[in-house]
């Protein structure tokens, strides 16, 4: 693999007099980890959906390394193109579950919505595809016929999840995929996390306020501050040999239990 | 035969314009047809005009047939298959009242019908034109409130949705337990609300010699299935489309292929099942003897 | 003499502390040092003479300030301070392999699962190469004494010599050839120090670079090729 998945080049994003993202770049590479990390104001979420082209930079590029058609401009592309990519080769995982789910379908219809927008048409297949993908997220795929509402807040999550990795993309972004959940259901779905980005080898771009959590499941780490990237590298070397005064003042503020 | 003693024959009102509308609505109406037509299954929006009597009772379709009635026209209109339910009387007598046309209630000699929720019996012919009263022309709308994400999805061939509400209805009950305004694929592009004719008529859509035109009044969207045009209801390939069976025949006439209404005949739970297209059963039951 | 596995030129480090008024810990001040296939380089020194920050050096896990550190990889080198996430994450899978002092204990994850992971992310998808793994990780387990009903208990429980034997044989499983060895036998009793040590020269026998820290003088005397004294910065 000789080219990066993601590449954003000069990422700028205002909101009328105020800076939200200035200048920020990254390369992606397949199967990399990428967590952002800042406290709030500080841009993360604004990049993250530049980059995701849920939102249009002001300026500066996001190119992306589709399967069969070489590297495409993602702001360039058509709204289909655009709206198929987001069904296919891209997941993303919204904070709250609700958001990326339909609560008033079924969890087997979630997962294999995006089968059937594909144009698989067999009940049955649509069928067995989901229950995988529930079991693969530590579900019980014996509630494939529930609705969300009944689920608690870290199984909606989990449902997200699989209903993401059912086209096996290969390129996931996660804003925020584990707050405001009970830190043990935080725990496990991190696990899963963890052991979904290395058994698939997905490319990510994950939103965080949380370093354990950027600790457990990035390779790399970029540390943002009033729009600009302060620091970046390997996320063990930035969470322990911070250079940028910022960087040292966000490590050391982290209570260990 | 009603209570109220209906003048036999209804007199063309000179005061009102050809067909109730004035001419440069028609044209309006016209163009959308002519660009429905041209995009099978495709919503066009109209100007929907206020029409003397109140939405959810066919304005949509009224418009459509005004737009469309010419002097040489014979009409047929029917109402759940009846040629004489009060909404079907009253709609034929107002076509009669502006435009002085000719009426029938024989599918054969119409050459334009309009139609609440059922498709006649009788295959229609090159050369007719059907027109359905539509509520909700908006397929998705159950699904997807949103008219934003409606048109896009439209736009952009999307319909996963769909079929997403089909794999909840096998989920929960088995098989789809949608029995009419069954949604369609219309030459191959565009899913359609056939209107909620029984999904036992579909099938008459597919391939039909005739033009088959939507009117939605309240909605102001009309559309088209121009003759000879591919319309194929959605189903999984392991769940395949199926249409209602009786056990019985109809007791009037004794077909096993038409659609079947339930009359209930007395107070102790008797009923019977009869053709819910009247003029088919009468044909029939003439040429049974 | 084989080309060096590692060549350290002028490395200086210290850690710039903002948030105490820009206080300044001089750690390491122009180190040079190479290490060849089949050395066992042992950093000798007091406390605060920089050995455990040269050996993150090594690893990428610090950055230094000056100097470079070239690694090699087959017939090329790589310099840390100049490559890529990506070259060092690389260097990490395939060529360096480190046992720090602590274990960072990834939490839940059992044991066995911890030792064969460097071998299972290499396997893919491929079922036999993951059973393999597993395979070998129960080796390890079994010649470092761990007995079985730990295997499947995540380590946070675990003795501290029991979770220092955990990250020696996930360090150890993947051959590698550079090792980087932070007191890999602190907490550990005689018996498996004898592993290590035993572990240790096979895997310098077998042609692997190492550099180690080890406070038990008769650990060190039974795999060191070379001592390098190390001094605090004045």
């Amino acid at each position: 693999m000789d080219s990066p998945i993601l590449r954003a080049s000069g990422i700028t994003r205002t909101y009328g007099a105020r800076t939200a993202v200035d200048d920020v770049s990254f390369e992606l590479w397949p199967g990399e980890v990428l967590a952002v990390v800042g406290e709030s104001g500080s841009g993360k979420s604004t990049l993250l959906n530049c980059v995701s082209a849920r939102l249009k930079p002001d300026a500066g590029k996001v190119e992306f390394l589709t399967r069969h058609e070489g590297v495409v401009d993602v702001h360039a592309m058509s709204e289909a193109a655009r709206r198929l990519l987001a069904r296919t080769d891209w997941g993303y995982v919204h904070q709250n579950a609700a958001e990326g789910l339909r609560m008033d379908v079924s969890a087997g219809a979630n997962v294999g919505e995006r089968l059937m927008a594909l144009g698989e048409r067999h009940y049955g297949r649509i069928r067995s595809e989901a229950s995988d993908w529930l079991t693969r997220v530590e579900m019980d795929a014996g509630r494939i016929d529930e609705s969300p509402r009944n689920f608690s807040g870290g199984m909606r999550q989990r449902l997200q999840i699989a209903r993401n990795l059912v086209t096996r993309p290969r390129l996931v972004f996660m804003d925020e995929p584990t707050s405001g959940l009970d830190v043990s259901v935080q725990a496990k779905l991190l696990d899963l996390l963890r052991s979904l980005t290395r058994k698939y080898s997905l490319a990510a771009v994950l939103v965080t306020h949380d370093l354990a959590v950027a600790r457990l499941l990035a390779h790399r780490l970029m540390v943002m501050k009033a729009g600009r990237v302060v620091e970046t590298g390997l996320t063990d070397q930035v969470l322990d040999d911070p250079q940028h005064p910022y960087t040292q003042l966000l490590v050391s503020s982290v209570l260990q239990p | 035969m009603s209570a109220i003693d209906l003048p036999a024959v209804v007199e063309r009102d000179p005061n009102f314009n050809f067909g109730y509308l004035d001419e440069r609505t028609k044209r309006m109406i016209r163009r959308a047809i002519l660009k429905a037509v041209a995009i099978p299954g495709y919503q066009v929006p109209f100007g929907s005009r206020e029409m003397p009597l109140p939405y959810g009772w066919g304005t949509g379709g009224i418009q459509v047939t005004a737009s469309v009635i010419g002097p040489d026209d014979v009409l047929k209109v029917i109402d759940q298959g009846a040629d004489d339910t009060v909404n079907a009387v009253n709609i034929r007598r107002f076509f009669q009242r502006t435009t002085g046309v000719a009426t029938t209630e024989r599918t054969t000699d119409a050459t334009l019908i309009q139609t609440r929720h059922r498709i006649p019996e009788v295959p229609l012919v090159e050369g007719q034109v059907i027109v359905y009263q539509v509520p909700m022309p908006e397929p998705l709308q159950k699904l997807e409130p949103r008219e934003a994400e409606t048109r896009a999805m439209h736009g952009l061939a999307e319909y996963g949705l769909m079929h997403v509400k089909l794999y909840e209805d096998i989920a929960r009950y088995g098989h789809i337990a949608t029995t009419y305004d069954y949604p369609v694929m219309v030459d191959g592009r565009y899913l359609m609300a056939p209107s909620p004719i029984p999904k036992f008529d579909n099938p008459k859509m597919h391939m039909n010699p005739a033009l088959q035109l939507f009117g939605a009044g309240r909605e102001k969207r009309i559309y088209a299935v121009p003759p000879y045009t591919k319309v194929e209801s959605l189903a999984f390939d392991d769940h395949p489309f199926e249409v209602q069976r009786w056990e019985k025949p109809c007791e009037l006439c004794g077909s096993r292929e038409s659609f079947l209404d339930e009359v209930i005949t007395d107070d102790k739970g008797g009923r019977m099942f009869v053709c819910s297209d009247t003029d088919y059963c009468r044909s029939r039951s003439e040429s049974n003897g | 003499m084989s080309a060096p596995a590692i060549r350290v030129q002028g490395l200086s480090k210290k850690f710039v502390l903002h948030n105490q008024g820009g206080a300044e810990l001089p750690v390491l001040e122009h180190v040079d040092l190479e290490v060849a296939p089949g050395e066992c380089v042992v950093l000798d020194g007091p406390s605060g003479s920089g050995k455990s920050t040269l050996l993150k050096c090594l690893y990428a896990n610090y950055r230094a300030n000056t100097g470079t550190v070239h690694i090699r990889e087959g017939d090329t080198e790589t310099e840390l301070g100049s490559a890529t996430p990506r070259e060092l994450l690389r260097l990490r899978r395939d060529t360096v392999g480190y046992v720090s002092q602590f274990l960072r204990v990834i939490p839940r994850v059992p044991a066995l699962d911890i030792v064969a992971e460097p071998l299972v992310d290499d396997a893919g998808d491929d079922p036999e190469k993951v059973r393999e793994a597993q395979r070998l990780a129960k080796n390890l387990l079994l010649r470092l004494r761990i007995p079985q009903r730990l295997w499947f208990v995540p380590p946070a429980t675990f003795s501290g010599g029991e979770q220092q034997r955990i990250n020696i044989a996930r360090s150890f499983i993947k051959p590698r050839p550079i090792l980087l060895l932070d007191e890999p036998t602190a907490s550990l009793d005689a018996d498996n120090r004898v592993t290590v040590v035993s572990l240790i020269n096979e895997a310098r026998e077998r042609g692997a670079a190492i550099v180690g820290i080890f406070h038990d003088a008769r650990v060190r005397d039974s795999v060191a090729t070379h001592v390098v004294n190390m001094t605090r910065p004045l």
